[in-house]
Protein backbone atom coordinates (compact mmCIF):
# COMPACT_ATOMS: atom_id res chain seq x y z
CA UNK A 1 0.00 0.00 0.00
CA UNK A 2 1.66 3.66 -1.25
CA UNK A 3 1.53 5.63 1.77
CA UNK A 4 -0.38 9.08 1.63
CA UNK A 5 0.86 12.10 2.91
CA UNK A 6 -1.62 15.04 3.52
CA UNK A 7 -0.17 19.02 2.52
CA UNK A 8 0.02 19.64 5.73
CA UNK A 9 2.54 16.92 6.42
CA UNK A 10 5.27 19.44 7.02
CA UNK A 11 3.84 21.37 8.91
CA UNK A 12 3.24 18.32 11.40
CA UNK A 13 6.84 17.72 10.85
CA UNK A 14 7.77 21.44 12.36
CA UNK A 15 5.29 20.64 15.21
CA UNK A 16 7.23 17.76 16.04
CA UNK A 17 4.36 15.14 15.42
CA UNK A 18 4.84 11.54 16.15
CA UNK A 19 2.92 9.66 12.55
CA UNK A 20 0.48 6.60 12.25
CA UNK A 21 -0.83 5.08 9.57
CA UNK A 22 -4.43 5.34 8.91
CA UNK A 23 -6.52 4.58 6.36
CA UNK A 24 -3.42 4.77 4.55
CA UNK A 25 -2.22 7.53 5.45
CA UNK A 26 0.34 9.41 7.34
CA UNK A 27 -1.22 11.10 10.21
CA UNK A 28 -0.55 13.08 13.12
CA UNK A 29 -1.06 10.74 16.31
CA UNK A 30 0.27 13.16 18.86
CA UNK A 31 2.52 16.28 19.20
CA UNK A 32 3.48 15.91 22.60
CA UNK A 33 0.94 14.37 25.22
CA UNK A 34 -2.56 13.16 23.84
CA UNK A 35 -4.05 13.35 27.17
CA UNK A 36 -3.08 17.03 27.19
CA UNK A 37 -4.56 17.11 23.44
CA UNK A 38 -7.56 15.84 24.70
CA UNK A 39 -8.14 18.27 27.46
CA UNK A 40 -6.79 21.29 25.16
CA UNK A 41 -10.39 20.57 23.01
CA UNK A 42 -12.55 20.19 26.17
CA UNK A 43 -11.41 23.49 28.16
CA UNK A 44 -10.46 25.69 24.97
CA UNK A 45 -9.85 24.60 21.39
CA UNK A 46 -7.60 21.78 19.20
CA UNK A 47 -6.56 22.15 15.59
CA UNK A 48 -7.22 19.56 13.38
CA UNK A 49 -5.74 17.85 10.22
CA UNK A 50 -8.76 15.73 8.87
CA UNK A 51 -7.28 15.98 4.96
CA UNK A 52 -7.46 12.59 5.27
CA UNK A 53 -10.82 12.55 4.73
CA UNK A 54 -12.89 12.48 1.53
CA UNK A 55 -15.08 15.28 -0.61
CA UNK A 56 -17.10 13.56 -3.24
CA UNK A 57 -19.28 16.19 -5.32
CA UNK A 58 -22.44 15.34 -6.33
CA UNK A 59 -23.71 17.72 -9.13
CA UNK A 60 -26.55 17.48 -11.77
CA UNK A 61 -30.62 18.38 -12.09
CA UNK A 62 -31.25 15.05 -10.37
CA UNK A 63 -28.89 14.89 -7.40
CA UNK A 64 -31.20 15.24 -4.99
CA UNK A 65 -33.23 11.91 -6.14
CA UNK A 66 -29.83 10.10 -6.48
CA UNK A 67 -28.50 10.65 -3.45
CA UNK A 68 -31.97 9.34 -1.63
CA UNK A 69 -31.52 6.39 -3.88
CA UNK A 70 -27.64 5.82 -2.86
CA UNK A 71 -27.63 6.57 0.79
CA UNK A 72 -30.13 5.46 3.73
CA UNK A 73 -31.57 8.73 4.88
CA UNK A 74 -33.77 11.27 2.79
CA UNK A 75 -31.33 13.48 1.17
CA UNK A 76 -33.85 15.70 -0.68
CA UNK A 77 -35.59 16.80 2.58
CA UNK A 78 -32.31 18.79 3.38
CA UNK A 79 -32.46 22.21 3.06
CA UNK A 80 -29.45 24.46 1.39
CA UNK A 81 -26.77 25.42 3.76
CA UNK A 82 -27.84 21.87 6.15
CA UNK A 83 -25.70 19.40 6.27
CA UNK A 84 -26.77 15.64 7.38
CA UNK A 85 -24.97 12.68 8.89
CA UNK A 86 -25.90 9.30 6.86
CA UNK A 87 -25.05 6.23 5.66
CA UNK A 88 -24.04 4.04 3.01
CA UNK A 89 -25.14 0.73 2.65
CA UNK A 90 -24.62 -2.64 0.72
CA UNK A 91 -27.99 -4.96 -0.31
CA UNK A 92 -27.88 -6.74 2.25
CA UNK A 93 -27.98 -3.47 4.69
CA UNK A 94 -24.62 -3.64 5.55
CA UNK A 95 -22.18 -0.77 6.39
CA UNK A 96 -19.85 0.61 3.72
CA UNK A 97 -19.62 3.85 5.65
CA UNK A 98 -20.85 6.65 7.53
CA UNK A 99 -20.89 9.99 6.03
CA UNK A 100 -21.54 13.36 6.32
CA UNK A 101 -23.37 15.18 2.98
CA UNK A 102 -23.39 18.70 2.90
CA UNK A 103 -26.27 20.71 0.41
CA UNK A 104 -24.48 23.42 -1.36
CA UNK A 105 -27.35 24.08 -3.79
CA UNK A 106 -30.51 23.04 -5.34
CA UNK A 107 -28.55 20.72 -7.25
CA UNK A 108 -24.82 20.42 -5.43
CA UNK A 109 -24.14 18.32 -2.79
CA UNK A 110 -20.67 17.84 -1.08
CA UNK A 111 -20.37 14.09 0.29
CA UNK A 112 -17.67 13.59 3.10
CA UNK A 113 -16.77 9.45 3.51
CA UNK A 114 -13.79 8.20 6.38
CA UNK A 115 -10.48 8.44 5.05
CA UNK A 116 -9.96 5.22 4.22
CA UNK A 117 -13.53 4.63 2.45
CA UNK A 118 -12.83 7.62 0.44
CA UNK A 119 -12.38 5.35 -2.92
CA UNK A 120 -14.56 3.03 -2.16
CA UNK A 121 -17.53 5.38 -1.79
CA UNK A 122 -16.71 7.16 -4.63
CA UNK A 123 -16.77 3.67 -6.57
CA UNK A 124 -20.36 3.05 -4.82
CA UNK A 125 -21.63 6.80 -5.88
CA UNK A 126 -20.42 6.46 -9.29
CA UNK A 127 -21.79 2.67 -9.81
CA UNK A 128 -25.27 4.01 -8.52
CA UNK A 129 -25.05 6.71 -10.40
CA UNK A 130 -25.91 5.13 -13.84
CA UNK A 131 -29.52 6.02 -15.14
CA UNK A 132 -29.34 9.47 -13.12
CA UNK A 133 -28.88 12.74 -14.69
CA UNK A 134 -25.66 13.67 -12.15
CA UNK A 135 -21.99 13.96 -12.14
CA UNK A 136 -20.46 12.75 -9.15
CA UNK A 137 -16.82 14.02 -8.60
CA UNK A 138 -13.96 12.81 -6.13
CA UNK A 139 -12.28 15.83 -4.77
CA UNK A 140 -10.44 14.16 -2.45
CA UNK A 141 -7.13 14.31 -3.88
CA UNK A 142 -7.06 18.07 -3.76
CA UNK A 143 -9.19 18.85 -0.83
CA UNK A 144 -8.02 19.52 2.39
CA UNK A 145 -9.87 19.41 5.83
CA UNK A 146 -8.61 21.78 8.91
CA UNK A 147 -10.85 21.32 12.39
CA UNK A 148 -10.98 23.71 15.48
CA UNK A 149 -13.05 22.06 18.18
CA UNK A 150 -13.62 23.33 21.51
CA UNK A 151 -15.30 26.56 23.52
CA UNK A 152 -12.93 28.76 21.39
CA UNK A 153 -13.03 27.49 18.51
CA UNK A 154 -15.57 30.52 17.14
CA UNK A 155 -13.68 32.92 18.76
CA UNK A 156 -10.45 32.35 16.95
CA UNK A 157 -11.36 31.80 13.96
CA UNK A 158 -13.87 35.09 13.98
CA UNK A 159 -10.30 36.64 14.21
CA UNK A 160 -9.76 35.98 10.22
CA UNK A 161 -12.72 36.76 8.70
CA UNK A 162 -14.05 40.04 7.81
CA UNK A 163 -16.15 41.94 10.55
CA UNK A 164 -19.23 42.16 8.56
CA UNK A 165 -19.46 38.46 7.55
CA UNK A 166 -19.38 37.37 11.63
CA UNK A 167 -22.93 36.91 11.88
CA UNK A 168 -22.85 34.66 9.42
CA UNK A 169 -20.97 32.24 11.37
CA UNK A 170 -22.15 33.17 15.50
CA UNK A 171 -25.76 32.35 13.87
CA UNK A 172 -24.12 29.24 11.91
CA UNK A 173 -26.40 26.03 13.62
CA UNK A 174 -24.79 23.14 14.73
CA UNK A 175 -24.85 20.89 10.93
CA UNK A 176 -24.82 23.76 8.83
CA UNK A 177 -22.06 25.18 6.16
CA UNK A 178 -21.85 28.78 4.85
CA UNK A 179 -19.15 30.23 2.43
CA UNK A 180 -17.13 32.74 4.48
CA UNK A 181 -13.67 34.81 3.37
CA UNK A 182 -11.03 34.19 5.40
CA UNK A 183 -7.69 36.45 5.34
CA UNK A 184 -4.77 35.13 4.95
CA UNK A 185 -1.74 34.79 3.27
CA UNK A 186 -2.10 38.11 2.19
CA UNK A 187 -5.18 37.57 0.76
CA UNK A 188 -8.84 36.53 1.32
CA UNK A 189 -10.37 33.24 0.21
CA UNK A 190 -13.91 32.14 0.52
CA UNK A 191 -13.80 28.91 2.13
CA UNK A 192 -16.31 26.19 3.10
CA UNK A 193 -17.10 26.66 6.82
CA UNK A 194 -19.27 23.86 8.39
CA UNK A 195 -19.93 23.82 11.94
CA UNK A 196 -19.98 20.05 12.68
CA UNK A 197 -17.45 17.70 14.38
CA UNK A 198 -16.10 14.38 16.12
CA UNK A 199 -15.51 15.64 19.48
CA UNK A 200 -18.36 16.73 21.42
CA UNK A 201 -17.50 19.95 21.40
CA UNK A 202 -18.93 22.93 19.39
CA UNK A 203 -16.21 23.38 16.79
CA UNK A 204 -15.93 23.49 12.61
CA UNK A 205 -14.65 21.81 9.42
CA UNK A 206 -12.93 24.47 6.86
CA UNK A 207 -12.77 22.94 3.23
CA UNK A 208 -9.51 24.78 1.79
CA UNK A 209 -7.63 23.44 -1.22
CA UNK A 210 -4.31 21.77 -0.89
CA UNK A 211 -1.98 24.63 -1.86
CA UNK A 212 -3.35 26.65 0.34
CA UNK A 213 -4.04 24.39 3.37
CA UNK A 214 -0.29 25.26 5.53
CA UNK A 215 -1.26 29.10 5.28
CA UNK A 216 -4.20 28.92 6.54
CA UNK A 217 -3.11 26.17 9.25
CA UNK A 218 -0.34 29.00 10.30
CA UNK A 219 -2.51 31.16 10.41
CA UNK A 220 -5.15 30.21 12.44
CA UNK A 221 -2.20 28.66 14.83
CA UNK A 222 -1.28 32.64 14.62
CA UNK A 223 -4.44 33.98 15.83
CA UNK A 224 -4.73 32.47 18.42
CA UNK A 225 -3.43 33.32 21.63
CA UNK A 226 -0.73 31.44 23.69
CA UNK A 227 -2.66 28.54 25.06
CA UNK A 228 -5.53 28.90 23.42
CA UNK A 229 -5.34 26.23 20.75
CA UNK A 230 -3.06 22.85 20.73
CA UNK A 231 -2.93 21.04 17.72
CA UNK A 232 -4.64 17.78 17.83
CA UNK A 233 -3.66 14.72 16.58
CA UNK A 234 -5.35 11.09 16.06
CA UNK A 235 -4.91 10.00 19.41
CA UNK A 236 -7.13 12.77 21.15
CA UNK A 237 -9.71 12.84 18.17
CA UNK A 238 -10.21 8.90 19.27
CA UNK A 239 -10.54 9.37 22.81
CA UNK A 240 -13.00 13.18 22.29
CA UNK A 241 -15.13 10.94 19.57
CA UNK A 242 -15.53 7.87 22.35
CA UNK A 243 -16.71 9.93 24.74
CA UNK A 244 -18.98 11.47 22.74
CA UNK A 245 -20.66 8.13 22.21
CA UNK A 246 -19.57 8.47 18.42
CA UNK A 247 -19.18 5.80 16.43
CA UNK A 248 -16.42 5.07 14.47
CA UNK A 249 -15.95 3.07 11.08
CA UNK A 250 -14.03 0.14 11.53
CA UNK A 251 -14.48 -0.67 14.74
CA UNK A 252 -18.47 0.35 15.76
CA UNK A 253 -19.40 0.36 12.05
CA UNK A 254 -19.00 -2.37 9.22
CA UNK A 255 -20.15 -4.06 6.33
CA UNK A 256 -20.85 -6.70 8.98
CA UNK A 257 -23.07 -4.79 10.86
CA UNK A 258 -26.18 -3.30 10.23
CA UNK A 259 -27.33 0.11 11.27
CA UNK A 260 -29.95 -1.02 13.79
CA UNK A 261 -27.85 -3.01 16.35
CA UNK A 262 -25.20 0.41 15.75
CA UNK A 263 -28.45 2.55 17.21
CA UNK A 264 -28.39 4.60 13.88
CA UNK A 265 -32.02 3.13 13.35
CA UNK A 266 -32.78 6.71 12.85
CA UNK A 267 -30.75 7.70 9.90
CA UNK A 268 -32.29 4.92 7.76
CA UNK A 269 -35.58 7.07 6.49
CA UNK A 270 -37.67 3.38 5.53
CA UNK A 271 -40.23 6.01 4.93
CA UNK A 272 -39.15 7.55 1.95
CA UNK A 273 -41.04 6.78 -1.51
CA UNK A 274 -38.36 6.43 -3.61
CA UNK A 275 -36.24 3.47 -3.57
CA UNK A 276 -32.66 3.06 -2.01
CA UNK A 277 -30.11 0.75 -2.00
CA UNK A 278 -30.61 -1.65 0.98
CA UNK A 279 -34.13 -0.86 1.77
CA UNK A 280 -35.56 -4.69 1.42
CA UNK A 281 -32.80 -6.31 3.74
CA UNK A 282 -33.00 -3.29 6.16
CA UNK A 283 -36.80 -3.18 6.68
CA UNK A 284 -36.73 -7.16 7.12
CA UNK A 285 -33.87 -6.16 9.87
CA UNK A 286 -36.61 -4.00 11.14
CA UNK A 287 -38.97 -5.90 11.24
CA UNK A 288 -36.97 -8.68 13.11
CA UNK A 289 -36.22 -6.43 15.59
CA UNK A 290 -32.57 -6.09 14.49
CA UNK A 291 -30.86 -4.03 17.65
CA UNK A 292 -34.12 -4.00 19.72
CA UNK A 293 -35.57 -7.51 20.08
CA UNK A 294 -32.96 -9.51 18.50
CA UNK A 295 -28.98 -10.12 17.87
CA UNK A 296 -26.37 -7.58 19.97
CA UNK A 297 -26.71 -3.91 20.23
CA UNK A 298 -24.10 -1.11 20.54
CA UNK A 299 -24.30 0.27 24.55
CA UNK A 300 -22.03 2.08 26.67
CA UNK A 301 -20.01 0.47 29.49
CA UNK A 302 -19.04 2.44 32.21
CA UNK A 303 -15.77 0.84 34.33
CA UNK A 304 -16.24 0.55 37.82
CA UNK A 305 -12.29 -0.26 38.58
CA UNK A 306 -9.77 1.25 37.13
CA UNK A 307 -8.87 -1.07 33.94
CA UNK A 308 -9.94 -0.24 30.32
CA UNK A 309 -11.63 -2.98 28.09
CA UNK A 310 -10.15 -2.63 24.87
CA UNK A 311 -11.15 -3.30 21.11
CA UNK A 312 -12.48 -7.28 20.22
CA UNK A 313 -12.09 -8.04 24.10
CA UNK A 314 -15.31 -10.14 25.25
CA UNK A 315 -18.50 -8.88 27.10
CA UNK A 316 -19.23 -11.48 29.80
CA UNK A 317 -22.31 -11.69 32.19
CA UNK A 318 -21.94 -14.10 35.09
CA UNK A 319 -18.62 -15.81 32.94
CA UNK A 320 -20.67 -16.15 29.45
CA UNK A 321 -19.95 -14.40 26.50
CA UNK A 322 -22.40 -12.21 25.98
CA UNK A 323 -20.85 -9.09 23.73
CA UNK A 324 -17.49 -7.71 22.12
CA UNK A 325 -16.18 -4.31 23.03
CA UNK A 326 -15.39 -1.76 20.26
CA UNK A 327 -13.53 0.53 21.54
CA UNK A 328 -12.55 1.57 24.97
CA UNK A 329 -10.00 3.36 27.24
CA UNK A 330 -10.30 5.24 30.31
CA UNK A 331 -11.87 8.86 29.92
CA UNK A 332 -9.71 11.79 30.27
CA UNK A 333 -12.23 13.76 30.95
CA UNK A 334 -14.39 11.54 33.52
CA UNK A 335 -11.58 9.95 34.93
CA UNK A 336 -13.27 6.28 34.80
CA UNK A 337 -12.93 4.04 31.73
CA UNK A 338 -15.64 4.16 29.12
CA UNK A 339 -16.18 1.25 26.44
CA UNK A 340 -18.64 0.92 23.44
CA UNK A 341 -19.26 -2.79 23.20
CA UNK A 342 -21.70 -4.75 21.23
CA UNK A 343 -24.10 -6.64 23.70
CA UNK A 344 -27.29 -9.11 23.33
CA UNK A 345 -30.16 -7.06 23.72
CA UNK A 346 -31.49 -9.50 26.69
CA UNK A 347 -28.04 -7.58 28.70
CA UNK A 348 -28.56 -4.04 27.50
CA UNK A 349 -31.15 -2.41 30.02
CA UNK A 350 -29.35 0.74 31.65
CA UNK A 351 -27.78 -0.57 34.75
CA UNK A 352 -27.12 -3.92 34.34
CA UNK A 353 -23.86 -5.92 35.53
CA UNK A 354 -21.73 -7.23 32.87
CA UNK A 355 -18.01 -7.88 32.98
CA UNK A 356 -15.27 -7.18 30.25
CA UNK A 357 -12.71 -10.34 30.43
CA UNK A 358 -9.37 -7.88 30.63
CA UNK A 359 -6.91 -10.83 29.26
CA UNK A 360 -7.47 -13.42 31.63
CA UNK A 361 -8.87 -11.07 34.70
CA UNK A 362 -12.83 -10.33 34.66
CA UNK A 363 -13.14 -6.32 35.42
CA UNK A 364 -16.87 -5.05 35.84
CA UNK A 365 -18.70 -2.20 33.78
CA UNK A 366 -22.33 -1.31 34.14
CA UNK A 367 -24.41 -0.33 31.09
CA UNK A 368 -24.72 3.22 30.77
CA UNK A 369 -26.46 5.92 28.39
CA UNK A 370 -24.64 7.48 25.92
CA UNK A 371 -22.97 10.03 25.32
CA UNK A 372 -20.53 9.55 28.39
CA UNK A 373 -19.89 12.88 27.93
CA UNK A 374 -22.29 15.90 27.08
CA UNK A 375 -21.28 19.48 27.08
CA UNK A 376 -22.40 21.79 29.38
CA UNK A 377 -24.19 24.55 26.93
CA UNK B 1 14.27 11.89 19.85
CA UNK B 2 13.53 10.11 23.67
CA UNK B 3 16.48 9.99 25.96
CA UNK B 4 18.40 7.36 27.37
CA UNK B 5 19.93 7.53 30.23
CA UNK B 6 24.00 6.71 29.98
CA UNK B 7 24.58 5.55 33.92
CA UNK B 8 21.74 2.56 33.23
CA UNK B 9 21.70 -1.03 31.13
CA UNK B 10 18.91 -1.91 29.10
CA UNK B 11 16.43 -5.48 27.66
CA UNK B 12 15.44 -5.93 24.80
CA UNK B 13 11.95 -5.19 26.21
CA UNK B 14 12.89 -1.80 26.87
CA UNK B 15 12.99 -2.20 30.62
CA UNK B 16 16.22 -0.13 32.78
CA UNK B 17 18.34 -1.61 35.51
CA UNK B 18 20.40 0.17 37.69
CA UNK B 19 22.50 -1.13 40.18
CA UNK B 20 22.17 0.02 44.10
CA UNK B 21 24.05 -1.81 47.02
CA UNK B 22 24.89 -5.43 46.93
CA UNK B 23 22.86 -7.60 44.30
CA UNK B 24 19.54 -4.60 44.78
CA UNK B 25 18.84 -3.38 41.24
CA UNK B 26 16.25 -0.55 40.38
CA UNK B 27 13.57 -1.36 37.41
CA UNK B 28 11.51 1.08 35.49
CA UNK B 29 11.10 1.39 31.76
CA UNK B 30 12.84 3.86 29.00
CA UNK B 31 11.66 6.46 27.40
CA UNK B 32 11.87 4.73 24.10
CA UNK B 33 8.50 2.87 25.71
CA UNK B 34 7.32 5.70 26.77
CA UNK B 35 7.38 7.08 23.98
CA UNK B 36 5.34 4.59 22.12
CA UNK B 37 2.92 4.01 24.86
CA UNK B 38 1.64 7.77 25.09
CA UNK B 39 0.01 8.88 28.21
CA UNK B 40 0.46 6.12 31.10
CA UNK B 41 -2.71 5.86 32.89
CA UNK B 42 -2.31 2.40 34.98
CA UNK B 43 0.16 0.42 36.16
CA UNK B 44 0.39 -3.22 37.76
CA UNK B 45 3.48 -3.98 39.49
CA UNK B 46 4.85 -7.71 41.44
CA UNK B 47 3.81 -7.43 44.79
CA UNK B 48 6.75 -7.39 47.12
CA UNK B 49 7.96 -10.52 48.13
CA UNK B 50 7.17 -12.14 44.74
CA UNK B 51 10.16 -13.86 42.56
CA UNK B 52 10.25 -12.30 38.96
CA UNK B 53 12.29 -14.31 36.47
CA UNK B 54 14.12 -12.53 33.77
CA UNK B 55 12.68 -12.40 30.13
CA UNK B 56 8.97 -13.29 32.07
CA UNK B 57 6.02 -11.08 32.38
CA UNK B 58 5.63 -9.31 35.86
CA UNK B 59 3.34 -6.55 35.22
CA UNK B 60 1.11 -4.74 32.94
CA UNK B 61 1.51 -1.21 31.51
CA UNK B 62 -1.65 0.45 30.25
CA UNK B 63 -1.41 3.41 28.43
CA UNK B 64 -4.57 5.53 26.77
CA UNK B 65 -3.96 3.88 23.88
CA UNK B 66 -3.04 0.35 24.61
CA UNK B 67 -2.19 -2.02 27.47
CA UNK B 68 2.08 -3.25 27.64
CA UNK B 69 3.36 -6.53 29.45
CA UNK B 70 6.13 -5.19 31.96
CA UNK B 71 9.11 -7.86 31.65
CA UNK B 72 11.11 -8.45 34.67
CA UNK B 73 14.81 -7.40 32.70
CA UNK B 74 16.35 -9.75 36.02
CA UNK B 75 15.45 -12.75 38.37
CA UNK B 76 14.96 -12.74 42.42
CA UNK B 77 12.74 -11.46 44.74
CA UNK B 78 10.90 -7.82 44.60
CA UNK B 79 11.79 -5.85 47.67
CA UNK B 80 10.22 -2.88 47.01
CA UNK B 81 7.49 -1.14 44.87
CA UNK B 82 6.88 2.25 43.93
CA UNK B 83 3.79 3.04 45.06
CA UNK B 84 4.05 6.83 43.84
CA UNK B 85 4.00 5.29 40.41
CA UNK B 86 0.69 3.20 41.50
CA UNK B 87 -1.12 6.48 42.44
CA UNK B 88 0.10 8.11 39.64
CA UNK B 89 1.25 6.52 36.62
CA UNK B 90 2.13 9.94 34.53
CA UNK B 91 5.32 10.31 36.44
CA UNK B 92 6.48 7.19 34.34
CA UNK B 93 6.10 9.40 31.46
CA UNK B 94 7.59 12.25 33.20
CA UNK B 95 10.20 11.14 34.69
CA UNK B 96 10.24 7.53 33.45
CA UNK B 97 14.74 7.20 34.82
CA UNK B 98 13.68 9.17 38.44
CA UNK B 99 10.78 9.30 40.23
CA UNK B 100 9.09 6.88 37.44
CA UNK B 101 11.03 3.96 38.65
CA UNK B 102 8.60 0.60 38.88
CA UNK B 103 10.01 -1.73 41.40
CA UNK B 104 13.44 -3.04 43.26
CA UNK B 105 14.86 -6.37 43.24
CA UNK B 106 17.45 -8.60 45.11
CA UNK B 107 18.57 -9.87 42.05
CA UNK B 108 20.13 -13.66 41.51
CA UNK B 109 20.95 -13.17 38.13
CA UNK B 110 20.26 -11.27 35.30
CA UNK B 111 18.61 -11.71 31.98
CA UNK B 112 20.58 -10.29 28.50
CA UNK B 113 20.76 -6.77 29.13
CA UNK B 114 22.53 -3.74 26.43
CA UNK B 115 24.74 -1.09 27.54
CA UNK B 116 22.96 2.43 27.06
CA UNK B 117 25.29 2.60 23.53
CA UNK B 118 24.07 -0.32 22.22
CA UNK B 119 20.30 -0.19 23.39
CA UNK B 120 20.38 3.77 21.86
CA UNK B 121 22.10 2.67 18.64
CA UNK B 122 19.14 -0.19 18.46
CA UNK B 123 16.28 1.97 19.37
CA UNK B 124 17.05 5.40 17.68
CA UNK B 125 17.95 7.03 21.49
CA UNK B 126 19.64 10.29 22.11
CA UNK B 127 22.42 9.12 25.10
CA UNK B 128 23.01 13.11 25.85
Amino acid sequence: MTENYTALYEEHKKLGASFTDFGGWQMPLKYSSELAEHHAVRKSAGLFDLSHMGEVWVTGPEAAAFLDYALVGKISAMAEGKAKYSLICQEDGGIIDDLITYRRGPEKFLVVPNAGNAKVVADALAERAAGFDVLVKDASAETSLIAVQGPRAEAILLRLMPAEQHALVTELKYYAAVEVGFTFDGGTQELLLARTGYTGEDGFEIFVANDSAAALWQAIAETAEEGELTPAGLASRDSLRLEAGMPLYGNELSREGNPFAAGLGPAVALSKESDFVGKDALAALKADGAGSTSGRKLVGLKGLGRRAGRGHYPVLKDGAVVGEVTSGQPSPTLGYPVALAYVDVEHTELGTALDIDLRGKSEPFEVVALPFYKRTK
Amino acid sequence: MPKVAPELQYSDEHEWVSRGEGNLVSVGISEVATDALGDIVYVDLPEVGSTVTAGATCGEVESTKSVSDLYSPVTGEVTEINDAVVSDPALINNDPYGAGWLFKVAAESEGPLLSAEEYASKNGGDLS
